[in-house]
C-alpha cells in the first residue's frame, strides 16, 4: 500500500533556482516547456495522485499511438480524460477574478509537478525516457493545438528562441517566393524567421524558403518546430534526471512511489498458466467457456459480440488480450475474430482488424506483449463511451442494467443480486464481482473448504477469474496458479482495496 | 646536380619516382588511374583512428625519419644556407633544364620542388586556414595529407605554421596535399587522446565531369573542351548563388581541380562548425538531379518549384539552346533521342515523335526539341495534358543544365580535399581559384602548367639579371623583392586568392569581436 503519510516533502534538485514566488506569477502561460523544476513542498498524497493523473493521460496517448489515431482522433480521445485528470484552461478564460487566479494556478502547478514527478519515475531506462518523451510531446501538441492564438504568442515569446515574426514590408517583398511553397493560401499565412539550422528538416526537404542564412517558417509549420523544440530540451533534461537519479536513492518515501508509477506504465503483469484447461483452446471452444468461466465483464463483450457481430476497438483490445490470457493461439484468434465479425467483408477485415489484433498478440508495430488487462486497468484506464462495451459492468453499468445483465447469465438470488448493489453503491467493484464468483462456483467452494484447501483471495484479474473458474470445475488438473499474477497488491486511486 | 650526402640521405623518397627526361610528355603515366583522380575519396579519417591507411604502411625507417624532420627544433625554416642553396640550386636546374627544351612534367620530382619552393603561395594558405594573422590551432590542429611520389599516402601530418608546412612539403616533395578537418587536438597527438574528433572544417563541394558523362557528347572521360567546361560554369552559378542568397554564406572559393571540375569551399565560421547532418541538409537542399544510369527520370521536384529551383532554373534556361542544344546536341542520334523519349510524359506524343525522328535520321536536337511543342500543339492528342507536357520539359532541362554534386564529399566533415595551388599530376596545371562572379571567363585550357610557370620566372629572370643579382645576395623566397609568382602568371590568380583571405581575416575578426567573453568553443 502506498503511504499516505501527511507529511511533507521536497524534492527536485536542491540547488534549484526558486523562481516560484507568488501564484500570480509563478505560471504566467498555459503551455509549460518544463525547463525551471518545481521547488515548493506538497504532500506524498499529492506527489502520487498528481503523478497517476498524468499517467493516466500518457498512458491513453501511448494507446492511441499503438492504434495509430491521428492527430485528431487522438485529441478528441483525450478531451475527457484531460477535463477530468489534468485541466488546463487558458488564462483569458480564468479571467481576473482572484478565485479563478488561484483555479488557474492550481491545474498549471498540477501540471508542472506531475511532469517532474514522472520524469523521475522515468529516466531510468531509455525505453522509458523515450516513451515518455514521446507521450508528453503528443500532449504538449493537443495543448498547444487548444492553446488560444494570442497566448500562444505569448508563451512563444517568453521561450526565447528568437523567433521573430516578419515585419509586413519584408513580407511583401518575399511574397512571391513565399506563396510558390504555400500555394494559393499564402496571403493568409503568416511567418516567422529563424536560423536555418533549427528546421533543418523543413530546409532538407525544401519546404521552406531560405534567404541569407534565415528561414521562413509558415505558422502550419509552426507547431512541428516547436514541438520539436520540446522534443529536443526534454530528452536532454530527462538525461540528467538519469544521472541525477542515484541520489534520489536514498529516499525511502518516494522511491517506492516512483517504482511503482514507472511499473504501471509497463502495465501490471498477467503471466498465463502453461496450458490451463489440459487442452488447446480453439475459436470453437470459446462458447463453451463463457459460462460459467468468464466473468461478467467478458461475458458480456462476448455476448455483444455474438448479438452484434462487432465491437468497438476498447472491446476488441479487452477481449483479444483476455482470450490470449487464456491461451488462444493467434492463428485460432484471428478465425475467432473473424467468424465472429460476420455482417463484416474479408477486405475490411483485414484491412481493419486484422492488424490489430496481431498487435496485441505482439506481432506487428512495436511488437510488445501486450499482458491481459487487470481489474484496475478495465476500473480506471479508459471508461467506455457512447456504443462502447468495454469497462467493468459492475462500475459502469448503471444498477438496473447491472442487475438485469447478471439475470440473463442465471444469477437470479435475490440476496446475491441485493449484496450486488449494495457493493456497488459504495464503490466495491471487486467485492461485487467476487460476490458473484462465490455464488456460481459455492458448491466448488465448499467442497474445497471442506478438504482443507480453501483459498480465501479476492480476485483482481479477469483471468485469474478464469482460470480458478476452471481449476474449481475441473479439480483434476490443478494448473500451476503460482506466479500467475504479478498484480501489484492494492490497487490504488478510488477504487483501491477496501 | 651534386649533393652532398646529408641532402641525399634526407630526400630519399625521390629515387622513388622515375628520373627526369624519362618522362616524355605531359601525360603522365597517372593519366590511367585518373578517373579516381578526382573524385578525392581518399581514405576517411575516423575519427578512432582505426583505419589508418597507408601511413602505417610506411616502411618504419622512412617514417621515423619523416616524423624526425618534423621534430626538428623549428629554426624558422629549419634549414642551414647550404641545404637551401642545394634546394634552390635544384630549382633552378630544373628551370634551366627546361630553357634547353629539355622535357620535363610535374612528374619531374625537381619541377615539382621548384614549385613548391618559390610558386606555391604558402603564407596566403595558412591565412587562410588560421583565420587570423598569429598561429593558431585553427591551423595548427588542421590535419594534411600528402601523396608522395611512391603513392605512399601520408595522414595526420600537422604544423604549427605556414613556414614549417611549406618546409615539409618542400622536402616530402608530395605530388599533390589535401586538407582535412580542425581536430581537438594536434593530429599528430592522436595516440595520445583518449577522445581524438574533428571540430571543424569548410563546407565543400565537388563538381566533376564523370557525373555528366551521359549528357555531354564533346568529350569523354578525363578530356575537356571549352563546350563541356561550361557544364561546370553553370555549376558554380548556381550553387554560388545559393550558397550565399539562401545560405548567408560570404566566403565562398572556388578552385579548379586541375583538370575536369571545380570545388566550392565554404569558409564562414558558420559553415565550418557544421557537423555532418548539417552538411547533409545543404547537400539534399541543393541535389535536385538524382539517380543512377537505370533511372530514366532523375529530375522529380514538387510544384510549385522552390524559389532556389525558379532562380536556378531562370539562370540555366537561357543557355539551354546554345548549351546543351546546339553544344551537346544530345539527341542527334536515335540512341540519344530515346532518352528524350523517355521523358515525355505522354505516350501518344511520344510515339508521334518517334516515328518522325526515325525517319528523318540524325535530326538536330534543337529541331526536335521544338518538335514537341509542333506536335503537341497539333491537337491530335487528345489526352494530353499540356501543363504536364510544360513542366517536363523544364523537368529535362533541369536534368540536362542543373549541377550535378558528388553530395559524399560535402557531406562529411571529416573529408578530405585537395588544397588550392596543388598541380595536378596529370595535366601539369595548378589548382587555382575561379572568380564565381565571373565564371564565364575562366578558361581551364588557359591555366598555367607548372612548367609554363618556371619558364616564366626563367624568362623574368633572364630579363631582369640585374634584380637577380641583387636578390642573390638576400637569398631566396620571401626575402627576395619580387616574389616569383609576380614574374608568373599565376599572380592575378594568387592576388585573387589574398584578396579572398583578407576579406574573411577581416570578417572572422569582427565576428571575434562580437562574441567577445562569450566563449564559443567547438
Amino acid at each position: 500500500m502506498f503511504r499516505t503519510d501527511p507529511k511533507k516533502t521536497h524534492f527536485g534538485p536542491s540547488s534549484a533556482v526558486s523562481t516560484a514566488s507568488t501564484p500570480a506569477t509563478a505560471y504566467p502561460h498555459r503551455l509549460n516547456f518544463y525547463t525551471v523544476p518545481p521547488t515548493s513542498e506538497i504532500t506524498l498524497d499529492q506527489f502520487e495522485q498528481w503523478a497517476i493523473y498524468r499517467l493516466k493521460v500518457l498512458g491513453e496517448i501511448e494507446s492511441c499511438q499503438y492504434r495509430n489515431k491521428t492527430a485528431k482522433e487522438t485529441e478528441a480521445i483525450l478531451k475527457p480524460l484531460l477535463d477530468k485528470y489534468l485541466p488546463l484552461s487558458t488564462s483569458t478564460s480564468a479571467g481576473f477574478s482572484t478565485a479563478n487566479l488561484a483555479k488557474v494556478t492550481e491545474e498549471r502547478k498540477k501540471d508542472h509537478y506531475s511532469h517532474f514527478i514522472l520524469r523521475l519515475a522515468f529516466a531510468r531506462s531509455g525505453e522509458l525516457r523515450a516513451r515518455f518523451s514521446r507521450a508528453e510531446r503528443v500532449l504538449f501538441r493537443i495543448r498547444w493545438a487548444t492553446d488560444d492564438a494570442v497566448e500562444r504568442q505569448r508563451f512563444l515569446a517568453s521561450l526565447n528562441l528568437d523567433w521573430g515574426p516578419i515585419d509586413a514590408d519584408e513580407l511583401q517583398n518575399l511574397s512571391p517566393y513565399l506563396s510558390s511553397l504555400s500555394g494559393p493560401t499564402a496571403a493568409s499565412e503568416t511567418y516567422f524567421k529563424v536560423d536555418w539550422e533549427r528546421v533543418s528538416d523543413l530546409v532538407e526537404q525544401r519546404r521552406v524558403f531560405l534567404r541569407a542564412g534565415k528561414a521562413y517558417v509558415p505558422t502550419s509549420e509552426q507547431l512541428s518546430l516547436v514541438s520539436a523544440e520540446f522534443t529536443t530540451r526534454l530528452e536532454a533534461a530527462l538525461e540528467l534526471t538519469a544521472r541525477a537519479l542515484p541520489r534520489l536513492d536514498e529516499d525511502d518515501r518516494i522511491m517506492p512511489i516512483l517504482n511503482h508509477l514507472s511499473l504501471d506504465f509497463t502495465q501490471p503483469e498477467y503471466n498465463m498458466p502453461a496450458n490451463l484447461t489440459g487442452a488447446a483452446i480453439t475459436a470453437k471452444s470459446i462458447d463453451g467457456l463463457v459460462n460459467p468461466h468468464f466473468p461478467l465483464c467478458m461475458s458480456h463483450l462476448h455476448n455483444t459480440l455474438k448479438r452484434t457481430h462487432h465491437l468497438k476497438h476498447f472491446g476488441r483490445l479487452q477481449y483479444t488480450l483476455f482470450l490470449k490470457g487464456i491461451g488462444l493461439s493467434p492463428d485460432e484468434a484471428i478465425t475467432f475474430w473473424r467468424s465472429s465479425f460476420s455482417t463484416t467483408t474479408d477486405d475490411k477485415f483485414t484491412k481493419e482488424y486484422r492488424y490489430n489484433i496481431r498487435h496485441a498478440y505482439g506481432l506487428e508495430g512495436n511488437r510488445r506483449n501486450y499482458k491481459p488487462l487487470s481489474c484496475q486497468q478495465i476500473l480506471t484506464d479508459r471508461h467506455p463511451g457512447p456504443g462502447e462495451t468495454h469497462g467493468c459492468p459492475y462500475r459502469h453499468f448503471s444498477v438496473d442494467n447491472l442487475v438485469a445483465a447478471l439475470s440473463r447469465g442465471g444469477i437470479v438470488d435475490k440476496n446475491v443480486l441485493g449484496g450486488v448493489r449494495e457493493d456497488v453503491e459504495k464503490k466495491k467493484f471487486h467485492l461485487a464481482c467476487n460476490r458473484v464468483f462465490e455464488h456460481v462456483h459455492a458448491r466448488e467452494l465448499k467442497r474445497e473448504k471442506d478438504e482443507g484447501k480453501a483459498v480465501n483471495e479476492t480476485i483482481v484479474h479477469p483471468n485469474v477469474y478464469f482460470a480458478r473458474s476452471w481449476e474449481l470445475r475441473n479439480p483434476g488438473v490443478r494448473a500451476q496458479r503460482a506466479g500467475a499474477v504479478e498484480e501489484e497488491q492494492g490497487g490504488q486511486g478510488p477504487h483501491g482495496e477496501e | 646536380m651534386p649533393q652532398s650526402e646529408k641532402d641525399f640521405d634526407e630526400d630519399i623518397e625521390l629515387s622513388d619516382a622515375p628520373p627526369a627526361g624519362e618522362d616524355k610528355s605531359d601525360s603522365a603515366p597517372e593519366d590511367d588511374s585518373d578517373n579516381e583522380e578526382d573524385t578525392k575519396l581518399q581514405p576517411k579519417a575516423t575519427s578512432n583512428g582505426t583505419s589508418e591507411p597507408v601511413t602505417e604502411e610506411t616502411p618504419a625507417e622512412k617514417k621515423s625519419k619523416v616524423e624526425d624532420m618534423f621534430d626538428d627544433d623549428g629554426d624558422e625554416y629549419g634549414m642551414n644556407d647550404d641545404e637551401d642553396a642545394e634546394l634552390f640550386a635544384e630549382s633552378e636546374a630544373a628551370i634551366g633544364q627546361m630553357a634547353m627544351g629539355g622535357a620535363v612534367g610535374p612528374s619531374d620530382p625537381g619541377v615539382m620542388k621548384a614549385f613548391y619552393q618559390r610558386l606555391l603561395p604558402f603564407q596566403s594558405l595558412f591565412q587562410w586556414l588560421n583565420h587570423s594573422p598569429v598561429p593558431s590551432n585553427d591551423f595548427a590542429h588542421r590535419e594534411f595529407a600528402f601523396t608522395l611520389p611512391s603513392e605512399t599516402y601520408l595522414r595526420y601530418q600537422a604544423f604549427p605554421s605556414g613556414d614549417l608546412l611549406k618546409e615539409a612539403v618542400v622536402k616530402l616533395n608530395p605530388t599533390r596535399f589535401e586538407i582535412g578537418p580542425v581536430y581537438n587536438a594536434n593530429p599528430k597527438d592522436r595516440k595520445q587522446i583518449r577522445n581524438f574528433y574533428p571540430l571543424q572544417k569548410e563546407l565543400v563541394f565537388d563538381i566533376d565531369m564523370t557525373d555528366y558523362d551521359d549528357i555531354r557528347t564533346c568529350c569523354e572521360k578525363a578530356k575537356i573542351c571549352n563546350k563541356c567546361w561550361s557544364f561546370v560554369t553553370m555549376a558554380i552559378k548556381v550553387i554560388d548563388i545559393a550558397l550565399k542568397e539562401d545560405f548567408g554564406f560570404k566566403h565562398v572559393l572556388w578552385v579548379y581541380s586541375g583538370r575536369r571540375g571545380a570545388h566550392a569551399w565554404v569558409c564562414d565560421k558558420r559553415a565550418r562548425v557544421m557537423d555532418d547532418q548539417k552538411r547533409r541538409v545543404v547537400a539534399s537542399y541543393l541535389e535536385v538531379v538524382k539517380g543512377g544510369s537505370n533511372t530514366n527520370k532523375k529530375v522529380n521536384v514538387k510544384r510549385p518549384l522552390h524559389p532556389h529551383l525558379v532562380r536556378s532554373f531562370d539562370i540555366l534556361r537561357e543557355d539551354f539552346a546554345v548549351r546543351i542544344l546546339e553544344d551537346q546536341d544530345p539527341w542527334r542520334d536515335m540512341q540519344g533521342a530515346e532518352k528524350l523519349l523517355k521523358l515525355i510524359p505522354d505516350r501518344d506524343l511520344a510515339e508521334g515523335l518517334r516515328k518522325k525522328w526515325e525517319s528523318q535520321a540524325n535530326r538536330l536536337s534543337v529541331n526536335k526539341w521544338e518538335d514537341i511543342d509542333a506536335l503537341a500543339r497539333t491537337g491530335v492528342f487528345k489526352k494530353l495534358d499540356t501543363k504536364l507536357l510544360l513542366e517536363s520539359k523544364h523537368d529535362i532541362i533541369l536534368e540536362y543544365m542543373y549541377p550535378r554534386l558528388d553530395a559524399e564529399v560535402s557531406k562529411h566533415l571529416n573529408h578530405l580535399l585537395k588544397s588550392p595551388f596543388c598541380v595536378h599530376p596529370g595535366t601539369g596545371r595548378v589548382c587555382v581559384p575561379i572568380d564565381a562572379s565571373k565564371a564565364e571567363d575562366f578558361d581551364p585550357l588557359s591555366v598555367p602548367t607548372v612548367t609554363e610557370l618556371l619558364e616564366e620566372i626563367n624568362q623574368w629572370d633572364h630579363k631582369n639579371k640585374k634584380t637577380k643579382v641583387e636578390s642573390e645576395g638576400a637569398g631566396p623566397g620571401t626575402k627576395e623583392k619580387h616574389p616569383d609568382y609576380e614574374k608568373t602568371s599565376l599572380k592575378p590568380y594568387v592576388d585573387f586568392f589574398k584578396a579572398f583571405v583578407a576579406s574573411l581575416i577581416r570578417d572572422e575578426r569582427k565576428e571575434g569581436k562580437v562574441m567577445n567573453g562569450d566563449s564559443m568553443e567547438y
